[in-house]
């Protein structure tokens, strides 16, 4: 009831909103996501019912969320914006707004209220890691496994440490192909307490030890670069464990039926959501902000919980959330017993000088 | 005359030849199991031990031991995998039946001089196996891509279905996907909306560059000429880039125009050399002679020269519409999502969603290019006829 209640109430907010100030709107919008199953939860959530509403309005995707940081810096070299709203991970927002490429705004002012009546910014919280950033979802980056090639009489990998373990889990493991998370994995099962792993990573021993943990698997780790890749592998049975973003799991597991089971152990949480790209016109920019005033409320957040296995950013959200996804998110309790939160300002420190150590380590 | 000379060879000769055979195949097969050496070392007895067996006892009933190699073959391969192992089995047994008694009675000398030394039979076939050997290298990653598009799965995977022949395991659903979904459609349209224009436009100038190029008086040839075909040799990321940045500021980035004249910039190289090639066979005192009887410079050019290099002009059109039509670099940067192309959406789904969709588009793309080729083709043939027929 009172679901319906707010829905009804936000849906006629946002109408006479559109109405009263519909002259001054620009009436295309291109909007930069990642594509795949994320895209079309977007587009399913709140794209498509906001075009509904305003049926003037015409939406352009482009898949460059990837390459977005590399993008906008030219774009603002060339003097020639054509981005009006672009989804990217929290890191890649935090270097963008203090490249002044992303916009900063007030979140009590652009964003619509907790359907409880919390004020924008505490109803998301700490996880506005930006003063640029609007997030929207947590997603983590975690293991899934091949169940038919778990060896005979063993039970099924549960802990992190079993990626290091060839003896017990003998078989090729998919893991990013970067510093990030693979060092923190590797000094967690090297003996590092967790709360000490970004003091003893700060440290060349320390880079150092972790560099050789992963060096004991080597030679059977396949590196990705892109989120699909793990996916793949995992259905050809080239890998018997890898690494990706827990979303992806969820649709290889639960849409294409394939034997992947999670192992959700020690998976590091990250956000993703919207950046308003620095220098848009009046008319575009009031575009923007009608439409992220509606996608990022509460009911919406919720929504974008039934297409894809990522937990809404918005605290308000959560009970909304229906009860066949809960188990699927990476923020229910069950599933994060252990889990380790993408330390941003560490990585932004370290990010260039670990990076050139991985990526010479991984040449040897 | 006797022309060649085929007399029956001795056992172990044959034996060691396909002993060699089974090397070659072991190789392949013992490698995908995990150890290439076995592999070699198990085919080589195999198939010698066979050919031995078969050339001693069966030597005059080659049919006979034909239909038994083969029926052996499709047996082993059914016990070890069922119907694929079996279809597998028969085209090796086809194989290594007919090549045990092909060198085995000395028909493999047929086709050459009666005249060669062993060492020249030897290489004569040898240089044919590799030629085929890289026409396979070259076309196994396109045969592949064609049956995969068809899985029913959504990854790039050859189920066991499919590998049985289950036709549960096949399926249109990518070919439906390319057909239905807005962003395939779009990005289809918008290919073809670009290159034809960009084609045109490289055809129109890079000819007219190239007839001016070709005349003996125009300064600095060489140095035009280098410069013009300098996006060929240029790495495409920097044009890509340094178009950019000179697009944005005069407002052509993020245009259909903007990417057809980009596309078109890419183009003309390829019209410039290609009609330059045929100029040369050119001979101008036909020019002359035209002009000498009374028609302009414009007339010349349709009724003469445009004639005469044409296969020069429609091969460059055909590489700028190929250029314009496979090229995702500059589009990505001179385009923007709103002239998003063929390329730039397989780029996408490969990078973000590995989607056997691009698998089905990719087979059209074959089919299609292999058509336009041939009716090319069949084009030039017809008008080579013609002109053959035509009193000149």
């Amino acid at each position: 009831m009172k679901l319906t209640k707010t829905l009804l109430a936000g849906t006629a907010l946002a109408m006479t909103a559109g109405v009263a100030s519909a002259q001054d709107m620009a009436n295309d919008m291109t909007i930069v996501s990642w594509g795949g199953a994320y895209q079309s939860s977007q587009l399913k959530a709140y794209v498509e019912p906001y075009l509904e509403m305003h049926p003037e309005v015409s939406v352009t995707w482009d898949e460059s969320s990837n390459e977005a940081v590399a993008k906008l810096r030219a774009m603002n070299e060339a003097g020639n914006i054509t981005w009006d709203l672009v989804d990217v991970v929290a890191a890649d927002a935090i270097r963008l707004c203090d490249e002044g490429l992303a916009m900063e705004y007030d979140p009590d002012e652009l964003l619509a209220e907790g359907d409880d009546g919390t004020s924008a910014s505490d109803d998301f919280g700490d996880l506005i890691v930006s003063d640029c950033y609007i997030p929207q979802i947590v997603y983590s980056t975690t293991f899934g496994y091949r169940t038919d090639m778990v060896p005979e009489g063993v039970d099924a990998p549960s802990n992190i440490c079993d990626v290091f373990d060839l003896e017990k889990y003998p078989g090729k493991r998919a893991l990013e192909k970067r510093p990030i998370n693979n060092m923190e994995w590797a000094l967690l099962c090297d003996g590092v307490a967790k709360d000490e792993v970004y003091d003893v990573l700060a440290t060349p021993e320390g880079q150092e030890q972790a560099l050789a943990k992963l060096d004991t698997i080597k030679d059977d780790v396949i590196w990705w670069s892109a989120g699909a890749d793990t996916p793949q592998l995992l259905a050809d049975g080239e890998v018997f464990m890898g690494s990706t973003y827990n979303g992806r799991l969820y649709s290889v597991i639960e849409e294409q039926d394939q034997p992947v089971g999670m192992m959700w152990d020690a998976q590091v949480y990250d956000l993703d959501g919207w950046i308003i790209p620095e220098g848009l016109d009046e008319a575009h920019l009031a575009r923007v902000k009608d439409f992220i005033m509606f996608a990022t409320d509460t009911q919406r957040l919720a929504d974008q919980a039934k297409y894809i296995s990522y937990g809404p950013a918005r605290a308000s959200s959560a009970p909304l959330v229906p009860e066949e996804m809960k188990q699927h998110m990476p923020t229910d309790p069950a599933n994060a017993e252990n889990t380790f939160l993408y330390n941003y300002e560490f990585w932004a420190d370290y990010r260039d000088d670990i990076d050139a150590k991985f990526q010479s380590w991984l040449a040897q | 005359m006797k022309l060649a000379v085929i007399e029956p060879k001795s056992v172990s000769f044959a034996a060691g030849v396909v002993a060699a055979f089974g090397a070659f195949f072991g190789l392949f097969i013992g490698t995908s199991q995990g150890s290439g050496l076995i592999g070699v070392l198990g085919g080589a007895i195999l198939m010698g031990g066979l050919a031995f067996l078969a050339v001693t006892f069966m030597r005059d009933q080659e049919k006979t031991a034909k239909w038994g190699i083969l029926a052996l073959f499709v047996i082993v391969g059914a016990l070890l995998s069922g119907i694929p192992g079996a279809v597998l089995g028969a085209l090796l047994g086809y194989f290594f039946g007919h090549i045990i008694f092909w060198v085995a009675s000395g028909r493999y000398r047929t086709a050459v001089p009666p005249y060669a030394t062993p060492g020249q039979v030897l290489w004569h076939y040898a240089f044919r196996t590799i030629a085929g050997a890289i026409l396979v290298f070259l076309i196994t990653p396109i045969l592949v891509v064609m049956p995969l598009s068809f899985n029913a799965e959504n990854f790039f995977t050859f189920t066991p279905e499919m590998l049985s022949f289950d036709p549960a395991g096949y399926s249109l659903r990518h070919y439906r996907d390319f057909f239905t979904n807005s962003d395939w459609q779009q990005a289809l349209w918008n290919s073809v909306r670009i290159a034809p224009m960009a084609t045109l436009l490289s055809v129109g100038f890079g000819t007219l560059a190239a007839i001016g190029l070709s005349q003996p008086h125009v300064p600095f040839r060489q140095t035009i000429m280098a410069i013009l075909i300098s996006p060929m040799i240029v790495p495409l990321i920097i044009s890509a880039a340094g178009m950019y940045f000179f697009y944005s500021r005069i407002g052509l980035q993020g245009t259909y125009l903007g990417v057809v004249l980009a596309h078109a910039a890419l183009g003309i190289p390829f019209v410039i050399i290609t009609v330059t090639a045929t100029l040369v066979g050119f001979d101008r005192s036909l020019v002359r002679a035209a002009a000498n009887m009374g028609a302009n410079p414009v007339t010349t050019f349709f009724r003469i020269q445009m004639p005469l290099i044409l296969p020069g002009v429609i091969s460059g059109g055909l590489f700028a519409f190929i250029t314009s039509f496979d090229e995702v670099v500059v589009v990505l940067f001179v385009g923007s999502a709103g002239q998003k192309t063929l390329p730039w959406q397989m780029f996408i789904g490969l990078r973000e969603q590995i989607s056997p969709t691009i698998l089905a588009v990719a087979t059209i793309l074959v089919v299609v290019s292999i058509c336009l080729l041939t009716t090319v083709e069949l084009l030039r043939r017809r008008s080579e006829r013609m002109r053959g027929i035509t009193p000149s």
